[in-house]
């Protein structure tokens, strides 16, 4: 073994036979162990993109609202009034297997320091997390640790955690995924950027010292997990939330007083990213001495300060004759501001320890050197089997068992109330909270303007699992539709992809393939994607998790007061299908119900209708602006019927019950209609909305306009969820308070019993 | 008149409390930075939420030492008010401004939620514009706030009145399920003796606009700018 990595140790470190012999032919000689290992963290899947990059290519970044796309630490929006956005969302998905509550905290961590180094307050956090079986104990021991890690930390930094998603399902069993996003606030004159401009200007370390934690996490994070992962937990890092809110006010305040030419987050593989690629980004070099980075233990050499991944830091370029106000206010904050470096034309990323030269290598190929590989791709052998779902398949439910089912959907955890969740963290600090978490999409105010701006993450993997084109289409298009419920417009989006190994064809192809369905929705609804992140070998003894391409999604409200919510109003009013509900085996291929009733995840998932998305999205934003919507929702898991009953669950005090009949959506009429298809289908491009009966010749109009099928189905009324066929025959009915009781506690239930 | 707001490392509510004082409200309002010893002009101050100096070691226990605290104890020595918020109303009570202590709550969870409470007593600088025995909803936010005191002082604190805010139902009844955090009798917020210092766990400032979900926070600051104005229930 020891043989092996000396003879070998940049494969200890990561890297293949042939990315060691390019960078020996590149840099024309052997690199030294320092040099070895800051090539083996940024030449890693993590930071390198080595397997997806030739993929995100392919996808649409570019709108006229888009002022940063990729590249830099996060995407930024033009939301009008001379503000702008800045919002990704990131993967901490390898710490939180091993160390859930460190690994969820330091990913809060990471991506408020991406959000802070475009220059603008990080306001919001969501949370899109997955794990496996709520009855596994594993499950519940990383499930208890990654909601209090993200409680420990987002709280104590107070920006409010306002939405995100649970969903559970054994692929996730052993490799949880743990996706953060924040967004945050500026004017569009405090754009930063994470550039290492101006040669002379001075290198400087802000915020926590460096100890010897993380070292090689991002190399960790390149991996699948396998046996000896409980051994990584030296690996993953700790986080310091105090530290981090004093380095956030601490980076507005340098960056306000005009001292800070560039400015980036220490976060996977710390020094040696931040420094190669800010210099790669202005075509600079840098010289910097790990002597002078403040140090937590004594003894450390150049390659630990290189590879160190402690939390908390940030590194600035500044303009010489600035450096004694970044050091003012770093000491206001109590946070170390040292110099130890400076910008140079050399193009090279020169190591110095105490004046010995340790490392120098040529920017461009630490940061952009690295081989981008395409792999073979294949269509899964499982897919053959999955896909062949036919109606006969599927066992029509008597219209008795009906009510159970519903119930039992409300209960399940991937459905029920989030509340156990979300009661933990603090979603309405900065006071711009209108809308938590608990209803779809949070909406946040903008104070001083009229705006509201609205977030959502959303991907049902089960779906992309069935069919990665249709399912990463369905994940753009249940977050726009999800924003569109709120009246808001849907704007861009940042993406999360979290895949198994690329190095297996299968599951190439089927990154291949969500991309291209991402990308295309993406284009159809004109919501480029402004960043994000690539999370590969989420796998586990072979089991890969549901490819999950996380959808993070910015949406505007012109006027705030105008907002819609999924919750009825008022007795009388009229409820009603925008869109197309399918009612055929096909929609409910990849469903909640097939799962929990059947027990089966199969089914060939249609792909969105993206024109009839777009033309909805055009009649939620136009009638919220008109005040025509008491309320909408989305269709989503559960379908339907489970829509419904999230109605009744918000709705107003004497408007939580309704009663339907889906004769209006066709039912009746085609012979490929099913009950339960109708009621539980997921894959469906519709909404839910409820409107006062003198306005619908008016919404009528609206949807005509739009091309966009308005099907009247029933009305709020009563104080329970009643369901009728086309023939009039009442086939269901279940009482609020039943609703309510599954919805509420099914979450505790399912994670207790 | 004028309002200052406590900024310690770590406090995050100072700028909520701030624009409500400021912008709801439109009362004059600056930030006091915790190095500070000059609170002259200052008229009322507010100790917000937050973690300051991360909760470490205790909540509250390290703010307490800031160079500020030595001038809050002649601020409150003179007569002139102090809220504390949250993790304000943990500093008081380290500092000994207040009686008792905080614990974890009792589900040993941080719970963000709305809660109802009952506006013990209206003869106060912070409470003259509520209703005698009103049911408010303002929101909680906290991992500790699990009042604890000693049997003798909750019965002192009762007998005075000093129990300002409790934890009830919908209805006014103090019951253990209206109880978020087990705090000891439900209580919610207290004052000092002289009736010029305020601790409170929920939060005011959270709830004093309309699109935020409520505003029966907002008479919380209004009362005292009303007290301060007109004298009335000032110590001497």
């Amino acid at each position: 073994m020891a043989d092996t990595s000396q003879k070998a140790p940049w494969r200890e470190m990561g890297l293949k036979d042939s990315e060691y012999e390019l960078i020996k032919e590149r840099l024309g000689r052997e690199p030294n162990y320092t040099e070895l290992g800051m090539f083996a963290v940024l030449w890693s899947e993590h930071c390198a993109y080595k397997h997806s990059k030739p993929l995100l290519k392919t996808l649409p970044t570019e709108g006229p609202r888009v002022l940063v796309g990729p590249g830099e630490n996060a995407g930024v929006v033009d939301i009008g009034d001379n503000l702008a956005c800045a919002f990704k969302i990131e993967s901490h998905n390898h710490p939180s297997a091993v160390e859930p509550y460190q690994g969820a905290a330091t990913g809060i961590g990471g991506i408020v320091r991406d959000i802070l180094a475009m220059g603008a307050r990080p306001v919001i956090l969501l949370d899109s997390l997955r794990f496996g079986p709520p009855d596994d104990p594993r499950t519940r021991f990383l499930f208890g640790g990654v909601v209090s890690g993200i409680a420990g930390y987002g709280n104590c930094l107070g920006i409010p955690t306002v939405g995100g998603e649970v969903f559970f399902a054994r692929p996730y069993a052993g490799n949880p995924l743990v996706n953060v996003l924040c967004a945050g606030l500026m004017k569009h004159e405090d754009l930063h950027r994470g550039g290492a401009y101006g040669v002379g200007n001075v290198v400087m370390v802000v915020g926590h010292s460096t100890g010897r934690d993380g070292i090689h996490g991002c190399t960790f994070a390149s991996d699948v997990l396998g046996e000896d992962s409980e051994s990584k937990r030296v690996n993953v890092q700790v986080g310091d939330p105090f530290m981090e809110k004093l380095l956030i006010e601490a980076c507005l305040e340098m960056m306000a007083s005009g001292a800070v030419v560039g400015i980036q987050d220490m976060g996977a593989a710390g020094l040696t990213s931040s420094c190669a690629e800010t210099a790669a980004r202005a075509g600079t070099g840098l010289a910097i001495d790990v002597g002078k980075v403040p140090q937590r233990e004594g003894g450390m050499n150049a390659y630990e300060v290189m590879l160190s991944e402690s939390q908390e830091r940030m590194l600035l370029i500044v303009s010489a004759d600035k450096v004694e106000e970044v050091k003012r206010i770093g000491a206001k904050w109590g946070l170390h501001a040292a110099e130890i470096g400076r910008v140079t034309d050399s193009g090279n990323l020169e190591v110095f320890h105490n004046g010995k030269l340790e490392a120098s290598i040529p920017v461009s190929l630490l940061a952009m050197g690295a081989p981008e590989y395409t792999p073979e791709a294949r269509e899964p052998e499982y897919l053959k089997k999955t896909r062949n779902l036919r109606d006969e398949d599927i066992r029509a439910p008597e219209f008795g068992e009906l009510k159970d089912i519903l119930l039992r959907l409300l209960a399940s955890p991937n459905i029920a109330s989030k509340e156990p969740v979300y009661r933990q963290y603090d979603y309405m600090v900065r006071t711009d909270t209108v809308e938590g978490p608990g209803k779809g999409a949070a909406v946040m105010r903008v104070k001083g303007t009229k705006k509201g701006l609205v977030f959502t993450t959303d991907c049902n993997g089960r779906l992309v699992y069935l069919n990665p084109a249709a399912g990463a289409a369905w994940a753009v298009t249940e977050a726009a539709l999800n924003v569109a419920v709120t009246g808001a417009r849907p704007l861009a989006i940042t993406n999360c992809l979290n895949f198994g190994s690329p190095e297996n064809p299968e599951i190439y192809w089927q990154l291949k393939e969500a991309v291209r369905g991402m990308g295309e929705a993406c284009r159809v609804l004109e919501t480029p994607v402004t960043g994000g992140n690539v999370s590969l070998y989420n796998e586990t003894d072979d089991q890969a998790i549901y490819p999950t391409p996380i959808v993070g999604m910015l949406g505007v409200l012109d006027d705030i007061e105008k907002r819609i919510d999924p919750g009825f109003k008022r007795p009388g009013d009229i409820i009603a299908v925008l869109g197309k509900v399918w009612g055929d085996a096909r929609s409910l291929a990849g469903s909640e119900y097939l799962e929990i009733a059947h027990g089966m995840v199969a089914g060939d998932p249609r792909e969105p209708d993206l024109d009839l998305a777009r033309g909805i999205i055009d009649v939620l934003t136009e009638g919220a602006g008109e005040g025509v919507f008491s309320s909408a929702q989305d269709i989503s898991e559960g379908g339907l019927l489970v829509a419904l009953a999230e109605c009744c669950v918000h709705g107003a005090e004497g408007a939580r019950g309704c009663a339907v009949s889906p004769k209006a959506l066709g039912c009746g009429e085609r012979e490929d209609i099913r009950v339960d298809g109708m009621l539980f289908g997921e894959c469906n491009t519709a909404a839910v909305v409820s409107f006062p009966a003198d306005l619908e010749e008016k919404v009528s109009e609206i949807c005509k306009r739009h091309n966009v099928p308005l099907s009247v189905i029933g009305s709020v009324q009563g104080s329970s969820l009643a369901v009728e066929t086309c023939g009039g025959l009442r086939i269901l009915e279940v009482s609020v308070e039943e609703i309510l009781s599954a919805y509420k506690t099914g979450l505790e239930k399912s994670l207790k019993g | 008149m004028k309002f200052g707001v406590v900024v310690f490392p770590g406090s995050n509510c100072d700028s909520d409390a701030y624009h409500v004082l400021r912008d709801v409200i439109g009362a004059d309002c600056e930030y006091v930075w915790h190095e500070s010893r000059d609170l002259s002009g200052f008229d009322a101050l507010v100790l917000p939420g937050g973690f300051s100096y991360g909760d470490y070691l205790r909540c509250g226990a390290l703010a307490r030492f800031s160079p500020v605290m030595d001038s809050v104890y002649k601020f409150v020595d003179e007569g002139k008010l102090v809220i504390g918020i949250c993790n304000g109303f943990q500093i008081l009570l380290e500092a000994g401004l207040l009686p008792g202590a905080m614990l974890p709550n009792d589900v040993l969870e941080f719970r963000c939620q709305w809660v109802n409470l009952k506006v013990e007593n209206t003869s106060t600088p912070f409470t003259n514009l509520y209703k005698p025995g009103e049911v408010i909803r303002v929101p909680i936010a906290h991992g500790e706030g699990n009042y604890y005191a000693e049997p003798e002082v909750l019965d002192e604190l009762e007998r005075a009145g000093r129990i300002v805010f409790r934890y009830v139902d919908a209805y006014g009844n103090p019951t253990r399920e209206a109880n978020p955090n087990g705090a000891a009798r439900n209580i919610a917020g207290i004052i000092n003796e002289k009736g010029n210092v305020l601790g409170l766990m929920p939060h005011p400032e959270r709830c004093s606009e309309s699109l935020l979900g409520g505003e029966d926070g907002r008479r919380v600051f209004l009362s005292m700018i009303k007290s301060l104005e007109t004298g009335a229930f000032l110590s001497k």
